[in-house]
């Protein structure tokens, strides 16, 4: 396949978002300005000037016409996805490091890190539908993870809130009380931080990726461990196919470069997992630096990647693709 | 019969016999539809200006960039006008390209197999680099270090096809070699036990755009193989094999490119070309590094 390049972004990429008609794609990066794209042939569209700091998470309405950012500038700000003008600013004491819808989109849920006395919380806001009448306080703050929580995301019918970040354990909480259900099993969860986290198309399972060189699938209600899967390289981000099997980790440096692989430029790959057998299916190369996002457009036939490099790399699939074998 | 008549009239009026064949009609134009690599020939016929008849072959790529089934309301989108920095379309920013190489899903490989080999072939050349004593090359399967052309076990083979059964000797011998390399000096960055990370990150991925060069003449020379292949690209190093006895070429070389592509084109166009004599063989220095 022949990826698309783009090269909108003068500083490294921290997230990638599709739409969810899929003809979006909102790229975030160290550089302050979100940017949205086509995401057919990689034309952008515009850019959400004012953010004041690095923009670590978005994430967009199911109707495309809202789009929520999270930055290190202490805010969370709501746009018109549309005339990329602000219509509303969450303020908070510490950067904001992911954000999410709810179905919905009623409600959202941000994760704030832990800075000077401050510890990191996860916030619900409840989101008007007209900016006007947008409320400041959240509807729940939940505090209690040490270390930074990297991803909060809605469990299945907004009863829930799944959180991972440093202290690499998995937590479910209830949306409406913050008490805490669950937590993932030290055993056989994470040994480092967990990176990022992306949930099934249907929400049934998500996928954690940790610099621990692994990623792991867990059951959305009970918690468990279903499948791991493990690389050589720390993994950043993570994606699932929501048409077929497969599993996209996207990592970092060779810790260990001991035995000395092509050392080609471009020689960061995206690896590709069959989700059941849990083994290598392939490596799409490219990047010049760390792989820092992964999505997957959501009817399954194209992906886009976001390095270290700035670069967005946008893949459409080979007819080949849809019937690799192992 | 109707004959169309918009030919120019710059035929002699000999010629018109050709009134009575229908050669005087122009055959149709084909169309040769896009097969499955996209590929599509047009095949048109026309006079010249000799009033010779021609026959234009155009062939193009059709390439489907991507299905667009796009619901309502992304076709709405799609009209939407550019904000914030796009607002300034500026046509030369070039800010979206698609990328010249083909990437593919590499499928992952056997460990053993390329990856070593690779590092093999770049610790050879370093030896070579050095001027090592005493190193046997051998033609045929290009390895330094092992046997004599006389000696390949590969005779019939044009070039070896996998050499991994050789390579745990010729590892060692060239992993030894720069340690023992009587009083050669050593950089640290070659030496046993060194970290080799960047500096040799650079000159592996130049050993990767490595070209072998073949069947040269005794007169020739690096700077005659850096005239020849500077047209294709930047060249950062070029290495003539020779022998020290009488002073001429053992008849190979290597030659590396600063960019991948450039060595393939240098590769397709000087392969067979005719230079002082030989026909030269202009090959990738290990077996298609990928």
């Amino acid at each position: 396949m022949r990826p698309i390049l783009m090269k909108g972004h003068e500083r490294p990429l921290t997230f990638l978002k599709y739409n969810r008609d899929g003809d979006l794609l909102f790229s975030c990066a160290k550089d302050h300005t979100p940017t949205v794209w086509f995401a057919d042939n990689g034309e952008r569209l515009g850019t959400y000037r004012g953010h004041n700091g690095a923009v670590w998470t978005c994430d967009v309405s199911r109707d495309s016409m809202r789009l929520l950012t999270g930055s290190a500038d202490q805010t969370v700000k709501l746009w018109n996805v549309q005339t990329g003008t602000q219509l509303y600013t969450f303020t908070f004491g510490s950067p904001a490091r992911s954000v999410e819808f709810a179905i919905g989109d009623e409600l959202a849920v941000i994760t704030t890190d832990p800075f000077m006395e401050l510890t990191s919380a996860i916030h619900v806001k409840r989101i008007a539908k007209d900016p006007t009448e947008q409320i400041e306080e959240s509807m729940l703050v939940i505090k209690g993870p040490q270390g930074r929580i990297n991803r909060a995301v809605w469990g299945p019918l907004n009863r829930t809130i799944i959180s991972a970040g440093e202290d690499a354990v998995i937590r479910i909480w209830d949306s409406e009380t913050g008490k805490l259900l669950r937590e993932s099993d030290k055993e056989s969860g994470h040994k480092k931080t967990i990176t990022s986290l992306t949930k099934s198309a249907d929400g049934s399972h998500f996928l954690t990726g940790s610099l621990d060189k692994s990623a792991k699938l867990w059951d959305t209600r009970t918690l468990t461990l279903i499948k791991t899967y493990g690389t050589e390289r720390p993994v950043n981000a993570v994606a699932m196919s929501p048409l077929l099997d497969h599993v996209v980790l996207g990592g970092g440096q060779d810790a260990s470069a001991v035995t000395t692989t092509d050392h080609r430029a471009g020689k960061f790959e995206a690896k590709f997992y069959d989700k059941i057998l849990q083994e290598e299916i392939g490596g799409v190369k490219g990047h010049f630096g760390p792989i820092n996002a992964l999505a997957f457009n959501p009817d399954g036939k194209s992906f886009s990647s976001g390095g270290e490099d700035g670069y967005v790399r946008l893949h459409h699939f080979d007819p080949d693709y849809f019937n690799i074998k192992i | 019969m109707a004959i169309d008549k918009n030919e120019p009239s710059k035929l002699r009026w000999g010629e018109l016999e050709e009134d009575d064949d229908l050669d005087f009609l122009l055959p149709p134009k084909e169309v040769v539809g896009p097969d499955e690599n996209g590929i599509k020939k047009v095949i048109e016929y026309k006079f010249n200006d000799e009033g010779n008849k021609v026959k234009i072959t155009t062939t193009t790529r059709v390439r489907k960039l991507a299905k667009a089934r796009l619901s309502k309301r992304a076709l709405e989108r799609r009209n939407w006008e550019k904000f914030g920095d796009a607002v300034r379309e500026d046509v030369g920013s070039r800010l979206t390209m698609v990328s010249t190489e083909e990437i593919l899903l590499e499928r992952p490989r056997a460990p053993g197999t390329k990856q070593e080999e690779m590092k093999v072939a770049g610790d050879s050349l370093a030896q070579l680099s050095k001027g090592g004593a005493v190193l046997m090359v051998c033609r045929t399967c290009g390895k330094k270090g092992d046997h004599w052309t006389s000696k390949c076990p590969y005779k019939d083979l044009a070039a070896p096809v996998e050499t991994f059964v050789e390579k745990p000797a010729a590892s060692e011998a060239s992993v030894a070699a720069p340690g023992a390399g009587k009083g050669a000096y050593v950089p640290p960055s070659m030496r046993a036990g060194a970290e080799r990370t960047t500096g040799s990150d650079m000159r592996r991925r130049n050993d990767e755009n490595s070209v072998r060069v073949t069947n040269l003449s005794e007169d020739t020379r690096e700077p005659d193989l850096h005239e020849l292949f500077r047209p294709f690209g930047a060249v950062t190093r070029v290495y003539v094999a020779m022998d020290q006895k009488t002073g001429t070429s053992r008849g190979f070389g290597f030659v590396n490119f600063v960019n991948r592509e450039d060595a393939q084109r240098a590769i397709n166009k000087l392969n067979g070309y005719g230079y002082d004599n030989l026909i030269l063989r202009v090959e990738w220095a290990t077996p298609r590094t990928n």
